[in-house]
């Protein structure tokens, strides 16, 4: 039984396998219909399934592939010339039988697929063919390229030939295909020249007749070479081969010449390379240590030794490695399928261009990537590519050029999916952006047209105008970015209104290993991704102690001039801070915010390799990965992004949260004053004491709330208020918001300025009354003229209740349960 | 039908694990702790290239942890997602054991150690309790 299972199994991997060849050969096909490489290759492949499945007796599939080779057996012989519809119907045979093969694969039979539509689709094409004969001779005078079978035309000669031609057609292409190829080369000539020339009515009709006739015998397969061949040798009266130039050339081109790539490569098991790469690392692990051992040892012949095993294990680790990678192509394969049908559907014209297809990429990785780029494809038809009317209007060839291109830059697998269609208009997406809500026009003033296009990847955005069933709903471009950046990539777009649009994937090479940063906190060791990593900031002691500011509880840091909120690597672990004389802070981008993680020391770039984590350590959720160092020590990988999620957004607690009620502002005595810029350039100075906490947070994370923008802030909704509204100016947004966030008792409110500067102390001098809403004066800081919020009144715009409620008990219940629920 | 276990000792309490589920027995490995990971997690270890998660039994069974440097044993046994190993403070025999000297653990038994324990040997030297792997993992 084994046995058997194993033949299907393999029947299953090749059967896959050639199909996707044949997606692409068929399309392929449909410009260069006179190819006879392809025509040959379509035909093996279909031919040699047909064979496996009646070995294995899956009689459905048989059938189908029967028909289809039939069809084929036409085409190939010059009776037929590829059309488009030969080629849906091709298509359509070969996505049933990729469904039976997916039957087979799950439930071990072929049971439940509907062939029968397919099959008969196939049966009426071939047969419209046969009956197209008779009629075709007729009017061959007009049309003497017969290029679509007229269906509806030869109505009463299909109901007379039909029948038996059912039976008739298959015949032929059971022979063996080489072998039999003068004969079969042959055969056409016997309808060729009654569609090409205007042979009379009465002669065509026999011609039918004979091969009709004759046909029924041969029907049930196997041994049909020979009555195959009868008909045909009667023929050659027929006038001559002169008219089917492709016929004459199959006798002489049927040497196969595809698939030269099964001859030089073996199919291996993915378990098996895996199983290599462990071993592999494990001997790097010995050799390592060998190295170390003969180090101390003065034996030259040793050390020789050593050093050659060394030499050794890194070829066969990069050897080892690179069976691992895989050509871009076997993703893009799928493309022109795609982009076919496509294009029929959404009636445009396009040509799809693949360059680089022998980029090679890490499996694992292609698999991330393939539906991503399958969207972007999807994407670039449906709503880039213009009809051709539009096109030629526009002064354009009326056929849409799409591009795929892929290619080495820097270290990493640059991918481009580009077409010369519309472009992405900016006016378009930012109109767009403000009926769903995601900006508002002062918002949009404000931003570049590339950071408008960039609006595109935000979740619930669609330009489509018309919602079609390709593309347009909204889900996608946000799925494709968050895609690519799961496997440590970047997405961006370019656009010329008018011109085309281009897709730009950066993908890393390989996700097994990657650059890191080894750092130590404690006395262990982790990894930070460099991929994360903006900069290293290094503290010495007496600089930690002034250069680290609070906000509240919260530590900053001030990076020329911006303030970088700062989270402590041993507070992430839950580890007690040791009296650390020096630190270092690495400045890490996670999503769109930036952060500041306090190391105790930065030990080393290296090379990683990652190597999984359990589940129970997965579900951490600060880890991303362990590898090991070159002592063979375990390290941590720290996931930054899962890190910044955690902390930025206030997992870690506030432990220094004073009563807010004494915080007001208005003290004359020496106090702190957070100063911020709003609208157009005010500074405007907020006493430090009433701020709870500063966050930096994505636009798009604002919603509305009848009318009124609100955030979601630690499991909260928080009602949000524009420091530049609220005193009268607008504000001018980009795409990430600072927050300064005030809390009193259970309520809280998020205030947006433009951008934090710094953090002063004011002695209470040089101040003076200004008459405005909101504002208690203005004091000169740092030689700047600087407007002194009224915290209460502003406050009280957002939330009038804000400074009424009663809080001493609710204050120091929030506070418990805070402290607690950490 | 008999079946093979491979026993050890956690302070002083013989346990028995099925041998087909057993790959290997190693000395002491340096660990390295993951911090915030759950309780009974003993950190990480380095198998020959692979990082192998170890196993603390001892706060399942009611003891105090293993502090992170303490020198152990460990066994290596075979779970759904790979291998762990298990910090013991001993390796026994392997012992090939008849049903009938088996029985189900006894309601005496704290219940979060009963999880862990799928039933009882009665050897002439003691008890030889029959350790559940997985329940072990899913603490």
């Amino acid at each position: 039984m084994e046995d058997i299972d194993d033949i299907v199994q393999e029947f299953l991997v090749e059967s896959y396998e050639n199909l996707d060849q044949l997606d692409q050969d068929l399309v392929a096909l449909e410009s260069a219909p006179s190819s006879r490489e392809l025509l040959s290759s379509v035909f093996r492949t279909i031919h040699t399934i047909k064979g496996t499945s009646g070995f294995l007796a899956f009689s459905d599939l048989e059938r189908v592939a029967h028909v289809g080779e039939s069809l084929l057996v036409q085409l190939r012989d010059g009776q037929r010339q590829m059309d488009q519809h030969t080629t849906d119907v091709l298509l359509r045979m070969v996505d049933v039988i990729r469904e039976i093969l997916g039957r087979i694969e799950t439930t071990g039979t072929e049971g439940g697929v509907e062939v029968d539509d397919t099959v008969a689709a196939i049966q009426r094409t071939l047969d419209g063919e046969t009956a197209h004969a008779a009629p075709a001779a007729g009017a061959a005078v007009t049309e003497p390229a017969v290029a679509e079978p007229v269906v509806a035309e030869p109505a009463v000669a299909e109901s007379a030939v039909a029948e038996p031609a059912v039976s008739a057609a298959p015949a032929v292409p059971v022979a063996p295909a080489a072998s039999v190829a003068p004969a079969e080369s042959a055969a056409p000539a016997v309808t060729e020249p009654a569609a090409t020339e205007p042979a009379p009515a009465e002669q065509t009709a026999p011609t039918g007749g004979i091969r009709v006739a004759t046909a029924p015998q041969p029907a049930p397969a196997s041994s049909v070479t020979p009555p195959a061949g009868t008909p045909v040798s009667t023929q050659p009266p027929a006038p001559a081969a002169a008219p089917a130039p492709a016929a004459a050339v199959s006798a002489a081109s049927e040497t196969p010449t595809g698939r030269s790539s099964s001859e030089s490569s073996i199919r291996v098991d993915i378990g098996l390379l895996d199983e290599l790469m462990r071993q592999v690392g494990e001997l790097v692990l010995v050799r390592n240590q060998i190295s170390q051992l003969a180090g101390f040892d003065s034996d030259a012949e040793l050390t020789r030794s050593s050093q050659r095993l060394s030499l050794i294990a890194s070829e066969l680790q990069e050897g080892v490695m690179k069976t691992r990678m895989q050509p871009i192509d076997h993703i893009w394969s799928k493309m022109p399928r795609i982009v076919r049908d496509l294009a029929a559907a959404c009636g445009v014209d396009v040509r799809l261009d693949m360059v680089g297809g022998d980029t090679e990429l890490d499996r694992s990785l292609l698999e991330s990537v393939k539906d991503p780029l399958t969207h972007l494809v999807r994407n670039a038809i449906d709503h880039g590519i213009e009809t051709p009317a539009t096109r030629v209007a526009n002064g354009k060839s009326s056929t849409g050029v799409l591009t795929l291109r892929a290619y080495h830059a820097g270290g990493q697998v640059m991918v481009e999916v580009r077409d010369d269609g519309a472009g992405i208009d900016p006016e378009r997406v930012a109109a767009k952006a403000v009926e769903r809500g995601l900006k508002t026009p002062e918002q949009l003033d404000s931003m570049t047209s590339n950071e408008i296009l960039n609006l595109v990847f935000l979740p619930g955005f669609s330009t489509a105008a018309v919602v079609t069933n390709v593309s347009g709903r909204g889900v996608g471009m946000d799925v494709v970015r968050s895609n690519i950046e799961s496997i440590g990539g970047s997405v961006e777009v370019d656009s010329d209104v008018g011109r085309g649009t281009t897709w730009r994937l950066r993908i890393p090479l390989t996700l097994a290993i990657m650059p890191a940063l080894t750092v130590r906190s404690g006395s262990e060791i982790y990894a930070i991704p460099q991929v994360s990593l903006q900069e290293l900031v290094a503290l010495d002691k007496q600089k930690t102690r002034d250069a680290i500011e609070h906000i509240g509880a919260a530590e900053v840091y001030r990076l020329r001039g911006a303030l970088l909120p700062l989270v402590r690597l041993s507070d992430v672990l839950g580890q007690s801070q040791g009296d650390v004389d020096s630190a270092v802070i690495a400045v890490l981008q996670a999503d769109n915010q930036r952060f500041g993680l306090i190391v105790d020391r930065v030990l080393n770039n290296e090379e990683i390799v990652v190597k999984p984590l359990a589940t129970q350590l997965k579900s951490i959720g600060i880890y991303a990965g362990a590898t090991l160092m070159g002592e063979g020590q375990v390290a941590l990988i720290l996931d930054v992004q899962a890190i910044a999620r955690r902390t930025l957004s206030g997992d870690i607690p506030d432990t220094d949260q004073r009563g807010a009620d004494d915080r007001t502002s208005g003290g004359h005595e020496v106090q702190e004053l957070l100063v911020v810029t709003a609208g157009a350039g005010r500074r405007v100075a907020i006493p430090l004491a009433a701020v709870t906490r500063l966050e930096q947070v994505a636009a798009d994370r604002m919603e509305f709330v009848g009318g009124h923008e609100v955030i979601q802030y630690r499991d909260a909704i928080v009602p949000v208020m524009r420091l530049a509204r609220a005193l009268g100016s607008f504000d001018g947004e980009s795409e990430d918001l600072s927050l300064v966030v005030f809390t009193r008792g259970h309520r809280t409110i998020a205030m947006v300025v433009d951008e934090i500067i710094e953090i002063v102390n004011d002695d209470g001098v040089d101040r003076s009354a200004v008459d405005d809403i909101g504002l208690l004066g203005s004091i000169v800081l740092s030689g700047r003229v600087t407007e002194l919020l009224d915290v209460p009144a502003a406050l009280a715009q957002a939330d009038p209740l804000f400074y009424q409620d009663e809080i001493d008990d609710v204050s120091s219940l929030t506070k418990t349960s805070e402290m607690a629920g950490v | 039908m008999p079946t093979q276990y491979v026993t050890f000792r956690i302070q002083d309490a013989l346990y028995g694990v099925e041998v087909m589920r057993v790959s290997e027995t190693l000395g002491h490995h340096a660990r390295t702790p993951v911090p915030l990971a759950p309780v009974g997690i003993a950190g990480l270890v380095n198998l020959r290239g692979q990082v192998v998660m170890t196993v603390d039994l001892r706060p399942r069974l009611g003891f105090e942890a293993l502090a992170p440097a303490t020198e152990s044993m460990m066994i290596v046994v075979e779970v759904e997602d790979g291998s762990i190993s298990l910090l013991v403070d001993e390796v026994g025999e392997v012992l090939t054991l008849d049903d009938d000297q088996f029985e189900t653990p006894p309601d005496t038994l704290p219940a979060h150690v009963r999880d862990l324990i799928t039933g009882a040997f009665k050897l002439e030297t003691g008890l030889l309790l029959t350790l559940d792997v997985d329940a072990a993992l899913a603490a």
